[in-house]
């Protein structure tokens, strides 16, 4: 695998991580890390999407007019996530219950949109495919992670087993019921953020002013 | 033929992208192709769904009832229930239809099988109902042990569709449960919440004179106030979604639903 295709496929796992660097996608890592398997189901869906609108945006990039370049965009995406909502409600039902409405909401995910922008739109589809898969894992590896640990510590199971027997039916676990509401991932996931960044430093934005500051003299 | 339209293509594709005709052109072929692939999608998986849907709105009804265990089939544990077709008119069980066959949610639809609801009575904001309603009853050897009701009504933005499960005395509610709604997730979705549907077990719907009662209210149900067996918290954040569920209850409980129904049951219950 060349050099190109390497860097399509694993910078977004760190370097460029789609959540820790870019910030995109928050709404949706929020809604569906209460538990591990709708976070997997999830992450599945969006790097199918991702990766698919990669490829077809990717392939007439060459006919797709600029004026309406965005509104292309949106109607594959939207068709793929359809799609993807159908796929589900036949063959996982129940997740695709639990999931409702943010299967639909990968439309307005932010990093599909991104990455059919800022790369299909100027790469071939191979290495286009390569990115969207790269970001869809980027962003998978957060998803389950933030998955992981509020499963585990907000219901003390992983994957619906029981891993830390709780309290309330005999065992020594009392569950943090705060991971089981939304904030809470947005802690973890800022935790995610200062290590990375104080691992890759590179990473830690400059800052964009700086209180100036005043000398006795000036004052007087 | 076949080379007019590849002529015209490779003609419009070989245009700037800029310009207007091919711009047009781009914007609906675009769409044809992606409806084409939508609608292949959901015709091809619409058999798969269907048979979901009935799987899924089985396991609600075992779960309404409090049958659901782990380990057992669904066949298996629906053998314990039976289900019958109400005249709801009258509160008569009807014989000359098919149980298996019967869609109630389809005959509510049909103008020969529904009754229109006048404006005024429709609470739940239903429009129509079906002449027939499909129960299912719970049975323990011989003696019917809680009654399975279908209801639905409008929330804030869907029709909810689900079901009330009732003790012996047509009264007591023993749980309620929706298997389909469209409400916002997280607030009137949290129909759904295991904590708030217990909460509706050992409730009555009537009192000792026949009116009917039930009440979802806003904020703590006061449990030392002789009406709290009628009263519900309501959802906080959902109060359309809670009038919702008080209304479809009341409308289907009351004259135009249920109510000669559960009389008869309850004559019977003695």
């Amino acid at each position: 695998m060349n050099k190109e295709a390497k860097n399509a496929l694993f910078e977004p796992l760190v370097d460029n991580n789609p959540i820790t660097l870019q910030i995109l996608g928050i709404c949706s890592a929020l809604a569906v890390t209460t538990s591990l398997v709708t976070s997997l189901i999830m992450c599945i869906a969006l790097t199918a999407v991702t990766a698919l609108s990669n490829v077809s945006v990717s392939m007439i990039r060459h006919h797709i007019p600029t004026n309406i370049r965005i509104i292309v965009q949106m109607v594959i995406i939207a068709s793929l996530v359809i799609v993807v909502d159908q796929v589900l409600k036949a063959y996982a039902y129940d997740t695709s219950k639990k999931l409702s409405v943010f299967v639909g909401l990968i439309i307005t995910n932010c990093i599909v949109l991104g990455r059919a922008e800022a790369y299909a739109m100027k790469n071939g589809p191979f290495l286009s495919f390569l990115d969207g898969i790269g970001n869809g894992l980027g962003y998978s590896v957060i998803l389950i992670a933030v998955g992981t640990v509020r499963e585990l510590f907000g219901s003390g199971k992983l994957l619906g087993y029981e891993i830390l027997p709780l309290a309330s039916e005999g065992g020594w676990y009392v569950p943090n019921g705060l991971l089981l509401l939304p904030p809470s991932a947005f802690f973890i996931i800022g935790l995610m953020i200062w290590a990375i960044r104080a691992w890759k430093v590179e990473q830690v934005e400059k800052a964009e002013y700086q209180i100036h500051q005043v000398h006795r003299t000036e004052v007087m | 033929m076949l080379d007019a339209v590849r002529d015209f293509f490779s003609r419009m594709l070989a245009l700037s992208n800029e310009s207007r005709p091919k711009t047009i052109f781009v914007a609906v072929a675009l769409c044809l192709v992606c409806s084409i692939i939508v609608s292949m999608a959901a015709v091809f998986l619409k058999p798969q769904q269907l048979a979901n849907k009935a799987l899924d709105k089985k396991h609600n009804i075992l779960e309404v009832a409090g049958l659901m265990q782990e380990g057992k089939s669904m066949e298996e544990l629906f053998a314990g229930i039976e289900a019958k077709i109400v005249d709801l008119q009258t509160g008569e069980y009807v014989t000359d239809l098919d149980v298996s066959t019967y869609d109630q949610r389809r005959a509510a639809r049909d103008p020969s099988q529904n009754v229109m609801i006048e404006s005024g009575d429709d609470i739940a904001n239903i429009h129509a109902r079906a002449r027939y309603a499909t129960v299912y009853l719970v049975k323990d050897g011989e003696q019917t042990d809680k009654v399975i009701l279908p209801v639905h009504g409008y929330g804030l933005w869907s029709t909810m569709y689900g079901f009330v499960a009732l003790e012996e005395d047509a009264n007591t509610v023993y749980g309620l449960r929706f298997y389909e709604h469209a409400e916002t997730p997280g607030l009137g979705g949290e129909v759904d919440n295991a904590k708030w549907r217990a909460q509706w077990r050992g409730k009555k719907l009537f009192d000792e004179s026949g009116t009917i009662r039930i009440d979802v209210v806003q904020g703590n149900v006061d449990g030392s106030s002789p009406d709290a067996v009628y009263k519900v918290d309501g959802l906080s954040g959902a109060t359309l979604t809670s009038r919702g569920v008080e209304n479809l209850l009341r409308y289907w409980m009351g004259a135009g639903g249920f109510r000669p129904y559960l009389d008869r049951l309850r004559q019977q219950h003695g």
